[in-house]
């Protein structure tokens, strides 16, 4: 016998999955908000995605590279993902140097400081995305209005979102609810927010993507927007007038992102389905809450950084069914 | 006014009940020590190695303090006096150990012994052992997977790249034993220092008979017996066609390393010896000695 | 149709052999019988060096309790008592023949007459049996005879054939049902007699249309056989989880048995090798082994004799492609890696793979992204994330009390790790030693 032979044990094939593809699959189930975003808000969709992209990988880079003295780690596409997420939870008209901070505290602080990809306890985005906005709280809750491709990028006009306008009725003012888009924009996203938050259409199209590529499982984010419509709906029965129609808040904000992309975060979010769905039902429940009784309009970055802390103790908490516990 | 005189009394009133509360609490679960303990785990080197015996550096120092006499407490990692300055302490006769250190019994070297197959599964020699033989033709020997690296808590054991070998760096080794219970094939021993750390050993713990080990390996001991013969203190012993020095009756005179045909016994430390007639070849000990 | 329900994966078939008629192999040179071919003791030999044996000669009595015993496969005399690298990997002891001829023992009926009346009694057949050396030969290779007489206080009314064969590339199950269904049908009943029950269901996986429906013409008229077809997924031939598809019931954790829950599990090659040991009274001296592999000329299914050399089945099939990475002992996510091609098949050699080096290198190990597929696929609801990691931290209670004794080594997590982690290794070896750790427990108390 010539050649030499692996001793490895069982098993021996493996069913080529890799780091890799799943990424791959994310930025791919990305991509239709961020098109969509470009009609929506103009170059400055694009600018700011590719701002925040290219800073993440830069960081990524860096330091991997001069301060882990490691191999590179740019090809597993999870600072491609970061700076994107990260990204779309921006105003399209941020300034490019507060994105530049937010993708190093997100790689750095978020992602590196942990040991990297696997170790971070708190999604990379939302830590850059949270940092941005109690730093620059002005700048990052001024959205520009939809006003097309050709929108400027420098002076952008900006407006309330329907989420200002949900908060400003619940504190009593119901004129505001005069203001409200009509359902139909919402959900094709003919309406002011972050880059990737604007159409629930399109991140349902990602949804579904990522579900076929079976990347993820439905469990985090149709318990997430299970709770978020019962919660409100029971509010919304209980007195009309002040609580608008759940619909509107499946619709607004990032929900649908953070629902569909960001909770669903492998490294953060639990191992088990049981413990997948109570993890949906935190984050549901704390969303509802901070955007009803919260200072701040959207809950939903805020809810899944607590629900990633509480991550370790979901997965002690929910074991899998063992084969054969049942009839112990 | 009043309402600074309230907050006073309100705090004060706090402050003396819960200091009450620690009080008794702190007289009814009070925990006698011996003053003893605490010095002498001053005096241990807080590594909590185990290799005493015990579950770690606190525990050693109770037992010395509770057994009536220092039989059977040994810190290998303590010099003499340290122990000396503990037996001071709980007033006890210390008992002299002789200082040992590990000692690595294969050189099964990539030249040596060259693999047969790959092994790639998990980095430890303790899931290399338990699913095949490793990828090389000996079952005995080094797995090179480095789990006597990851055992040792005194940095004193490193794999050497080029041999794929584990390397005891003889000032650092305290000889707790970590490594000797983490090798999954029992190549590591704790053998006598002796004088000037010098050792006669022989590296191999290959069981097989003499053609199969051969084969497997260039310096396999063949249990051919030479070296029995040629001991005149009766210190070597042939069991399963392998040969072992008993280090407490060695006496170092190195007459079984001149016989061993496989140079697979060890001589390290020593001088290099004088050449008395003009030697074709350097010998196993002159080249370990450089 | 049914199957189990907790995880499970979806590897390519690749049944590639599974019209291949079954061949049978020319004699070996000389043949090596491994004294520890079972779970259990090792046998202990009955012959010496230089003693002459024939086919069927008995050579090794079992060991003990849970032991069986081994018999030549061919005639020739005893060269040596010599260690020998079997499939474990490891140097084991094993007796070795030198051919000479052809000559059986007078007793073994070679005819190929099916017989059908069997007038032995529930003790003669066990005997006849545990005579035979019959083991289980799905590759866990259980001793027959232990398997047959469950605890006394347990309640057995199901047998259940594992017909399911769901490792991918290996057919010698299924070419056995086709080419000796007869044979199998009355193995079948007399497993039913010793058991003393009336139900036995055949479970076969549905990418096995034409065994189904060979099976179910043949067994319309005898009542108390049922061929239930199963839906195809990995780890099906697992005892646990064929029980669990075919009734429904889950075996709970060990030490409990199949039997705990009212079922004996056999596989339909020991349902064969039953079949010849009680009404032919021929020992387990053959078996069919497949010889396969993508880049193999020649895959095959093979009728050999126990104790030759794995290269003469090779040379078979077209030799060793070059580009050969692994050679493997069994099926692709359970079977065991040879060293070389001299290893002798045993009882539990159901096939030899061969794997291209580029499949066979594994990928370096990256960080656990937790990404859950492994816990997803585990069809014991385990976590081998936690198990791995526990494991390379050595910390034993962890992976006590995640229930790691539960593990059935099928490989489903590793096989679907992103991350390409070593977890069935690091599992492995916390086993062994949790095992360790619990069986002195028990020695204490």
């Amino acid at each position: 016998m010539a050649q030499k032979l692996h001793i490895t044990t069982s098993p021996h094939l493996h069913c080529g999955d890799t780091i890799e593809k799943n990424m791959r699959w994310v930025v791919w189930a990305l991509m239709p908000a961020l098109i969509t975003s470009f009609f929506v808000f103009g170059m400055g969709a694009l600018i700011v995605t590719a701002t925040s992209v290219l800073s993440c990988l830069f960081f990524e880079w860096f330091i991997t590279r001069f301060i882990l003295k490691r191999p590179s780690t740019l090809g597993d596409l999870s600072a491609t993902i970061t700076g994107i997420l990260l990204a779309f939870n921006l105003p399209s008209n941020i300034p490019l140097y507060m994105i530049v901070v937010g993708a190093l505290v997100a790689i750095g602080i978020g992602k590196m400081a942990f040991g990297g990809l696997g170790n971070n306890p708190f999604n990379p985005a939302l830590v850059g995305r949270v940092f941005l906005l109690i730093s620059f709280p002005a700048k990052m809750t001024s959205w520009p209005v939809p006003a097309g491709i050709a929108a400027s990028y420098i002076d952008a006009e900006t407006g309330a979102t329907p989420l200002n306008l949900i908060g400003q009725i619940a504190g009593g003012n119901t004129a505001a609810a005069d203001q409200l888009p009509s359902l139909g924009d919402l959900f094709i996203g003919n309406t002011g927010g972050c880059i990737g938050e604007v159409s629930a259409l399109v991140l349902l199209v990602g949804l579904i993507i990522l579900l076929c590529s079976k990347v993820i499982t439905w469990h985090i984010p149709v318990s997430i927007l299970a709770t978020v419509a019962a919660l409100t709906g029971i509010m919304w029965l209980i007195n009309p007038v002040l609580y608008v129609n759940p619909l509107y808040h499946l619709c607004s904000g990032g929900l649908m992102l953070g629902a569909i992309f960001m909770a669903t975060d492998y490294v953060t979010s639990p191992m088990t389905h049981k413990g997948m769905v109570w993890y949906g039902i935190g984050i549901g429940f704390l969303t509802v809450i901070i955007r009803y009784f919260g200072s701040y309009p959207e809950g939903m970055s805020f809810a899944i950084l607590i629900m990633n802390a509480v991550t370790p103790l979901i997965n002690n908490w929910c074991k899998p069914k063992r084969f054969g516990e049942a009839v112990k | 006014m009043s309402f600074i005189l309230t907050a006073v009394l309100v705090l004060g009133l706090t402050a003396l009940v819960l200091g009450l509360v620690l009080y008794a609490v702190s007289v009814k679960f009070k925990v006698q020590e011996d003053p003893r303990v605490g010095q002498i785990t001053e005096l241990l080197p807080g590594a909590n190695c185990g290799g005493c015996g015990f579950p770690g550096c606190a525990a050693f120092a109770e037992a010395c303090v509770k057994q009536d006499s220092m039989d059977g407490l040994r810190c290998s990692v303590c010099t003499s006096e340290v122990m000396q300055q503990i037996a001071a302490i709980t007033g006890h006769a210390v008992q002299v150990g002789v200082e040992k250190v590990a000692v690595v019994r294969c050189s099964g070297s990539c030249a040596n012994r060259p693999s047969t197959g790959v092994y790639d599964g998990a980095p430890s020699c303790a899931a290399a052992a338990l699913m095949n033989g490793g990828a090389t033709g000996c079952f005995y020997g080094c797995l090179g997977c480095g789990d006597c690296v990851s055992a040792c808590m005194f940095d004193a054991i490193k794999m050497d790249p080029q041999t794929g070998l584990p390397v005891v760096d003889q000032e650092k080794c305290t000889s707790c034993g970590k490594c000797v219970k983490a090798c999954p094939r029992n190549i590591i021993e704790l053998r006598n220092r002796n004088k000037m750390d010098r050792r006669v050993y022989v590296s191999c713990v290959n069981k097989d008979k003499g053609p199969v080990a051969k084969k497997a390996c260039a310096v396999a001991c063949i249990g051919c017996g030479k070296c029995v013969k040629a001991c005149a203190f009766e210190a070597i012993t042939l069991q399963d066609n392998l040969a072992y020095i008993d280090f407490e009756k060695c006496r170092l005179c190195r007459k079984c390393v001149d016989e061993c045909p496989q140079q697979s016994i060890l001589a390290v430390n020593f001088p290099p010896k004088k050449v008395v007639a003009p030697a074709p070849e350097k010998t196993v000990e002159q080249q370990k000695a450089e | 149709m049914n199957t189990f329900k907790i995880g499970g994966v979806h590897p390519e078939p690749n049944k590639l052999t599974a019209d291949r008629k079954i061949e049978t192999l020319a004699l070996p040179k000389q043949a090596v019988f491994p004294l520890s071919q079972h779970i259990g003791a090792p046998a202990v030999p009955c012959v010496k060096k230089g003693d002459a044996v024939l086919v069927g000669t008995k050579i090794a009595e079992p060991g003990g309790f849970m032991s069986a015993s081994i018999h030549s496969s061919v005639s020739g005399k005893v060269a040596k008592i010599d260690n020998v690298v079997d499939a474990s990997g490891l140097r084991k002891p094993a007796i070795f023949i030198d051919v000479e001829g052809d000559e059986w023992e007078p007793a073994i009926d070679r005819t190929d007459t099916l017989m059908l009346q069997n007038n032995k009694s529930r003790e003669e057949i066990i005997e006849c049996i545990k005579n035979a050396g019959v083991v289980g030969m799905g590759g866990a290779c259980f001793p027959t005879h232990v398997k047959l007489c469950p605890p006394k206080d347990c309640t057995i009314d199901t047998l259940i054939i594992n017909a399911v064969e769901c490792e991918p590339f290996l057919t010698a199950d299924h070419r056995l049902m086709l080419e000796h269904p007869d044979e199998i049908i009355v193995g079948i009943k007399i497993i039913l007699k010793v058991l003393g029950i009336d139900r036995a269901v055949i479970g076969i996986e549905a990418n096995k249309p034409d065994a189904i429906a060979l099976f179910q013409s043949k067994t319309t008229m005898v009542s108390g056989i049922e061929i239930m077809p199963l839906r195809m997924k990995y780890p099906q031939g697992g005892e646990k989880q064929l029980i669990e598809a075919v009734t429904g019931r889950q075996v709970p954790p060990p030490p409990a048995l199949p039997a705990n829950v009212g079922c004996v599990v056999q596989n339909i090659g020991t349902v064969f090798a039953v079949y010849e040991a009680v009404m032919k009274n021929k020992p387990l001296i053959e078996r069919i082994v497949t010889v396969t592999g993508k880049e193999v000329k020649n895959p095959c299914n093979l009728k050999v004799r126990m104790g030759t050399p794995v290269s003469q089945l090779i040379e078979y099939a077209g030799g060793m492609p070059e580009n050969t990475g692994k050679l493997i002992s069994g099926g692709p996510m359970m079977g065991r890696p040879l060293l070389d091609d001299t290893a002798p098949v045993v009882k539990g050699t159901s096939g030899i793979l061969m794997i291209p080096e580029e499949q066979a290198a594994r990928l370096e190990e990256r960080n656990c992204i937790r990404c859950a597929k492994c816990v997803q696929a585990c069809p014991m609801g385990l976590e081998p994330y936690l198990l791995a990691t526990a494991s390379a931290a050595q910390d034993w209670e962890c992976a006590e009390e995640n229930w790691i004794m539960s593990c059935i080594e099928c490989g489903c997590c590793q096989s679907t790790c992103p991350s390409r982690r070593p977890l069935l290794d690091w599992v492995r070896l916390a086993k062994n030693r949790v095992g360790g750790i619990i069986r002195a427990r028990n020695a204490k108390n």
